[in-house]
């Protein structure tokens, strides 16, 4: 039932601007798979290419190994579900789930069953008669996913269906949007610029900046070796210096600043010019003494609690904040204000990257 | 009221209200009640105003029920009253002009709302209310000139060989119909075209992502929303139709004959003013009673109309 997705140099133009560079992607099929990238990068048009709302300019879109280009919205295996959900709102919630399979000249009572057991599956029973303006943020959203699953879709895109709900409905919709995935096995392509949401709900990740695609891992592999500056800055924070590459060996390599010489790994693409030293502040450790190598004497500026970790920044000499993540276990010495420490992080912990997107 | 005096002041607020109060009750209300008052008595000769012969009775109205003639109506004969004949083709071609109306503004608005590109949507609206610049009286006589049986139509027609010889159009009740459909089309179109604008474009996206065809996105979807629209566009052609005097007499012919024309005739022709009253009063009634009638089959309510 569920569908792989090919991507072959798919690019789509809008007049003279690019809204999608030749992008190669392969999704497999059962995958709950995510676009991340800011507003603008081209991961909607990516969307509404594979729903058949927009045409490809060049390039090729298979599903389950079939070319869709050039098929209609109605007559492909995908279900969009749309940012605002686009409920009908004249129908009531059994006839919005329903209406794909009156469409497809399913009888009533068989629609009604159908939407009932939908409503039991999106764990919302009882609904079935009221209309989409009696509904919360959160119902509404199970009968969009409702909606869109009972066409029965090999595939399910999904246009950052969450953005409008608060925190801790966002966070509950999380989960239960990765368990209704897990339990139909259909293939979700998932669109967000929440970095979180994507790391949380995807098997793999495509991390996307003006029309390209920047690097498609699975959410540790993105935030742990993200493959440009990029990448490592729109997924998660970092402390970034400013140098230049000496002596490469091996994957790793001295790395020269104003601050000293550190040693880092050195990433793949890292090559020429353009580079820069990339470390996560919860990589970063903070000490009363020099740790062996790539420490940083700093003045504490600042000590923030945030309840599960502590956020720390120290200024360097020449001015430059650095920032500690330290874990709060609840007996975490915190450094005064004012005070003299050392910043360090472990070699295998820092990368050294290119600094902005990579054009391949 | 407050608010407006804070605003403008006493004087300046004053002079509004009463100028309101003057145009409503001198140039609406008033007249009306006269002429209601006036249909129920009979029409005499001024000496006998007022006197013995001047009681109130319903006898203006019931002259719609005088002078019957031959109709056929689906190949059978009655007869009927020649008054109330008019009064039925008129509500009939009324709702013929109507629906024409519906069929062409639908489109129309739709590609308007929907697919034109927004930026030539002002230019578009502006090129189909530039005619509206140009008096009725004109407007109807330019179609009775189109429309003529040697005139630019018919020659069109003729030289692109479409048909082998003219066509009288001014017979009947067509060029009415067509003098008609012309005059009020764009009271239909702007509310349908304000109701599918606020439709939003992702729900016929949803439908045609669920597989809905495209005569099913309308019926199921873009039809429903616009529902208001469409009655308040109906109502309004409708009304305007009925009550219409002008197009019906330029463009109509020997044969064809709107009830307004009737009360033309008692007014102008009879001199009867009292009667002239009943048949207009009879026609805004039944009017009125008849949209409500279709307003509750379609199951559309009044302030649905009034958005």
């Amino acid at each position: 039932m569920s569908a792989g997705i090919d991507l072959e140099n798919v690019v789509c133009d809008f007049g003279s601007f690019r809204a999608v560079d030749h992008v190669n992607v392969s999704i497999k099929p059962g995958e709950f798979f995510s676009f991340l990238g800011p507003s603008g990068c081209g991961k909607t048009t990516i969307l509404r290419m594979i729903s058949g709302f927009t045409e490809p300019t060049r390039g090729v879109i298979r599903i389950g190994g079939v070319d869709v280009v050039g098929q209609r919205p109605n007559q492909r295996p995908t279900a969009l579900i749309f940012q605002n959900l686009a409920l009908f709102p004249l129908m009531t919630v059994a006839e919005n789930i329903a209406f794909g399979l009156e469409v497809r000249g399913v009888d009533k009572a068989k629609r009604r069953a159908r939407a009932d057991e939908l409503l039991q599956l999106v764990d919302l029973p009882g609904a079935a008669d009221k209309f989409p303006s009696q509904l919360s943020g959160g119902q509404k959203q199970r009968v969009a996913i409702a909606r869109a699953l009972a066409v029965e879709p090999a595939v399910m895109l999904l246009d950052e269906p969450l953005s409008a709900l608060d925190l801790k409905l966002r966070q509950h919709m999380r989960a239960e949007l990765r368990a209704i995935q897990k339990r139909t096995g259909v293939t979700f392509i998932y669109i967000t610029h929440d970095q979180g949401e994507a790391l949380a709900m995807s098997d793999r990740v495509g991390v996307m900046s003006h029309g390209r695609i920047q690097q498609v891992s699975d959410p540790r592999e993105i935030y742990n070796n993200p493959v440009n500056g990029f990448v490592a800055s729109f997924v998660g924070e970092n402390n970034i210096f400013d140098g230049t590459v000496v002596n490469p060996a091996s994957g790793m390599a001295s790395y020269e600043t104003s601050l000293g010489t550190f040693r880092a790994r050195l990433g793949e693409l890292a090559k020429g010019k353009g580079v820069k030293l990339f470390v996560r502040p919860e990589h970063t450790a903070i000490s009363l003494t020099a740790a062996a190598e790539n420490s940083v004497p700093v003045t504490i500026s600042e000590v923030s609690f945030e309840g599960s970790f502590i956020s720390i920044q120290g200024k360097a000499a020449g001015g430059k904040t650095l920032v500690a993540e330290i874990r709060n276990d609840g007996a975490a010495t915190v450094p005064a204000i004012g005070s003299a420490a050392f910043m360090s992080f472990d070699p295998a912990r820092g990368a050294i990257l290119p600094d902005a997107e990579t054009d391949r | 009221m407050q608010d407006l005096i804070r605003r403008y002041g006493a004087g300046l607020t004053g002079l509004m209200v009463l100028l309101v109060a003057f145009w409503l009750l001198m140039l609406v209300i008033i007249p009306n009640i006269t002429l209601f008052e006036s249909s129920f008595r009979p029409y005499l000769p001024v000496v006998e105003m007022g006197g013995p012969k001047d009681v109130y009775s319903v006898n203006n109205y019931l002259k719609v029920f005088d002078g019957s003639i031959e109709t056929s109506i689906f190949g059978m004969s009655f007869m009927v009253p020649v008054h109330i004949r008019t009064f039925f083709l008129t509500i009939w071609y009324s709702v013929t002009v109507t629906l024409a109306c519906f069929v062409l503004a639908y489109p129309i608005a739709f590609y308007l709302a929907k697919i034109a590109n927004p930026k030539s949507v002002p230019t578009l609206l502006l090129l189909l209310f530039v005619p509206l610049w140009v008096s009725e009286v004109l407007r109807a006589f330019a179609w009775w000139i189109i429309l003529a049986l040697k005139g630019p139509l018919n020659s069109l027609l003729l030289s692109l060989y479409l048909i082998e010889k003219p066509i009288r159009w001014i017979t009947d009740y067509d060029a009415v119909l067509i003098g008609l459909v012309y005059t009020y089309i764009l009271f239909m179109l702007f509310p349908i075209y304000n109701a599918i604008s606020s439709l939003d474009t992702n729900q016929i996206e949803a439908a045609e992502d669920l597989g809905a065809s495209r005569w099913r996105i309308h019926w199921r979807i873009v039809l429903p929303h616009s529902k208001p629209g469409i009655a308040s566009g109906a109502v309004m052609v409708f009304m305007l139709s009925a009550g219409s005097l002008l197009v019906p007499s330029i463009l109509g012919s020997t044969t064809s004959q709107w009830f307004t024309q009737t009360i033309q005739q008692w007014m102008n022709d009879a001199l009867d003013w009292n009667t002239a009253s009943a048949y207009a009063f009879l026609l805004l009634f039944l009017c009125t009673a008849f949209v409500s009638l279709v307003m509750w089959i379609f199951r559309v309510k009044l302030s649905d109309i009034a958005k």
